[in-house]
């Protein structure tokens, strides 16, 4: 594999609260290519969002404590002055957020914000930065661009502002591109529309893409990667195609069986996975932080599984032994029965 | 927008008239009330008691009275407390007028900009000493009574510390500007400031909770992805948004204020603004002044918050719809 793009090592994101340290982020790498696209699936909580929050240094809460390296292009983000990081932020690695109701400002026009974005990194007119919105705005497949440049916020529908977004986060041609959950408030026509767009501009612009959701109809849509996250470490990683029909990990078990299958026999009931997710303030951290909610947990599961690679790409922490795992998973699908 | 503006006027004049109608029916044909006596005045003569009751149209019906009322006040603008003393309302209140505007105008300016500052600055300091600094001054500001506020101005300006710090303060009272900018501003700045440190207190302990709201909100975190600077996604995002808030505070209060709330400032002050004239006029039981002062300050109040609602619209562009 030539230079990674975006290189994270051992990150680690952790909060300072009246009850001691809190860890969020409990030592993940992983690296991103050129043209990419990675999945990074995990339930709420489980620290995706605030992974990738702290590659960008957005999280801004004076009491977060980020560790690690997080290699862009070779040089390191948590180490650059905030004047440097400005300059990478929007430019050369952009963000989408989850909830496009709220990430315009309701005051300013479609085109405003996109020429704001272009005039922070580029020394381009006025003019030039909304004639370049209209194209972008165009690009994403806002009808009537030209007019619509001018509309604000709240006069586009959820689906048109996050192609607004969309836009804005594309203005600088970027070539890393973080989508925090970019589907998950819209209603399901709309997400299939927007995933399209991205895959689409991916291919047009070439960046690489993290997306970030808890939805595997998502990653397994558009992800040429898949890395599964829970209770703030990556359980399991590998190429889509791998993870999708041969996952390893207990966890990515659950997290498959509990998509309802639209062929075959209808099944009477959806596996769950039981228990809650692990708090990020468990004490209890020198373990498999899953085995307290997983079928198959023994005494090996401490401690810490470490990430091992089984087939080229694909790795999973988990001791059960391979030559298990399929047979594992049948029984992990059989509903259990829930006594209350 | 302009089809808004024209709405909001009309709207506006409507509730001027209602208003008008309101308090003419209050002072006029409240049972037991004989306006014709008190307009006359006290001790009147018969004559002037009949003479009264004719141009007033006493014995006519409510509408034709309502109109008789109007009109003195705004067309032959001759309405006279106590006829038979013979000062009319009109000059009284145009006299009054400039005094207000001055006083309120000023002291608007005055905290508005020291309320925007502190807010922002506050904002800005979240997590260090100068966010709760900022806030117990704001509220040192608030509880601070103006009359007492201005009689310890008074004492250090006019008296303790007239002959050295505070030499260039001139007497109490008004000057108008016409006799020199300079004259005007230095009566009024102990007033100014005064009255500002109330609302100052209070504007940026407004401002400061919206924009810490604003702060948390996705638009905010989205500006700061898109790489613009810490001062722009302060300024042109958290700032701009809540800059909503403080106008329509703004306009409640400088309407009010305009109207006649001024008043406690203007009596330390020596200033005979409106609401020191109505406080008078009240005293007296002088019921054309009261209602002419009324009317002003309705008048006022309903054009500040027309204007506001104006800004309202240009700041907020959700509302121009509506």
């Amino acid at each position: 594999m030539s230079e990674p793009l975006l290189d994270v090592r051992d990150l680690r994101v952790s909060f300072r609260t009246r009850n001691g340290k809190v860890a969020a982020v409990d030592g993940i790498s992983f690296q991103v290519g050129v043209g990419e696209v990675v999945g990074l699936v995990g339930e709420s909580g489980s620290g995706k969002s605030v992974s990738m929050l702290s590659v960008l240094r957005l999280i801004d809460n004076p009491n977060c404590v980020v560790e690690g390296e997080v290699l862009f292009k070779g040089r390191d983000l948590l180490t650059m002055s905030d004047a440097e990081m400005r300059k990478i932020r929007g430019d050369e690695i952009a963000m989408i957020f989850q909830d496009p109701m709220t990430a315009l400002t309701p005051v300013y026009t479609a085109g405003w914000h996109i020429s704001e974005q272009i005039r922070a990194h580029e020394k381009v007119s006025k003019q030039a930065a909304m004639d370049r919105a209209v194209q972008l705005l165009d690009s994403v497949g806002i009808p009537n661009a030209k007019e619509r440049v001018n509309s604000y916020p709240h006069e586009f529908s959820g689906g048109m502002r996050q192609r607004v977004v969309i836009a804005m986060a594309l203005s600088c041609n970027p070539s890393l591109l973080i989508a925090d959950e970019p589907t998950t408030a819209l209603d399901v026509t709309i997400q299939a529309q927007i995933l399209e767009l991205l895959q689409n501009l991916q291919s047009d612009f070439g960046s690489s893409i993290v997306i970030i959701t808890h939805d595997m109809g998502v990653v397994s849509q558009v992800s040429d990667r898949v890395m599964v996250m829970y209770g703030g470490r990556l359980v399991e990683s590998g190429p889509r195609r791998d993870v999708m029909r041969d996952p390893l990990h207990p966890y990515t078990w659950g997290l498959m069986g509990s998509i309802p299958p639209t062929d075959g026999t209808r099944t009477p009931r959806l596996a769950a996975i039981p228990g809650a997710p692990i708090s990020p303030s468990d004490p209890d951290r020198d373990r498999c932080l899953f085995s307290p909610r997983c079928r198959f947990a023994s005494d090996a599961c401490r401690p810490t599984p470490l990430l091992a690679m089984h087939t080229p790409g694909h790795m999973d922490a988990c001791i059960l032994p391979l030559a298990e795992r399929p047979e594992r998973r049948r029984e992990a699908l059989t509903p259990v029965e829930v006594t209350l | 927008m302009l089809r808004f503006a024209l709405k909001r006027a009309v709207a506006a004049v409507l509730v001027l008239f209602a208003i008008s109608v309101l308090v003419f029916l209050i002072f006029f044909a409240t049972p037991g009330a004989d306006p014709a006596a008190r307009i006359a005045g006290r001790n009147a003569s018969q004559e002037t008691l009949q003479q009264v009751r004719e141009s007033f149209g006493f014995d006519k019906p409510l509408p034709v009275q309502y109109a008789l009322m109007m009109r003195h006040l705004f067309i032959d603008r001759d309405l006279t407390s106590f006829v038979n003393r013979g000062v009319e309302v009109i000059p009284q209140i145009k006299q009054a007028i400039p005094i207000t505007l001055s006083l309120v105008i000023g002291a608007a300016i005055i905290w508005m900009f020291f309320g925007i500052l502190m807010g922002v600055a506050a904002t800005a300091g979240r997590g260090s000493a100068v966010d709760p600094l900022i806030m117990i001054i704001g509220v040192i500001g608030v509880s601070l009574p103006v009359y007492w506020l201005g009689e310890v101005v008074n004492l250090m300006t006019q008296s303790r510390l007239h002959d050295s710090f505070f030499s260039w303060v001139p007497p109490l009272g008004y000057a108008p500007l016409s006799s020199g900018v300079w004259n005007w501003a230095s009566h009024l700045i102990m007033p100014w400031m005064t009255l500002a440190v109330l609302y100052a207190g209070i504007y940026a302990r407004v401002l400061r909770s919206e924009m810490v709201g604003a702060m948390n909100e996705e638009y905010v975190r989205m500006a700061r992805a898109k790489g613009i600077s810490e001062r722009r996604v302060l300024w042109r995002h958290a700032f701009r948004t809540s800059l909503i808030a403080i106008v329509s505070l703004f306009g409640l209060d400088f309407g009010a204020l305009i109207g006649g709330a001024a008043l406690l400032s203007e009596v330390v002050f020596g200033l005979q603004g409106v609401g020191k004239l109505t406080y008078d006029s009240l005293q007296n039981f002088d019921l054309p002044v009261i209602l002419g002062c009324v009317m002003y300050a309705a008048f006022f109040v309903v054009l500040a918050n027309f204007l506001v609602d104006l800004v309202y619209a240009l700041l907020d562009p959700r509302v121009r719809h509506v």
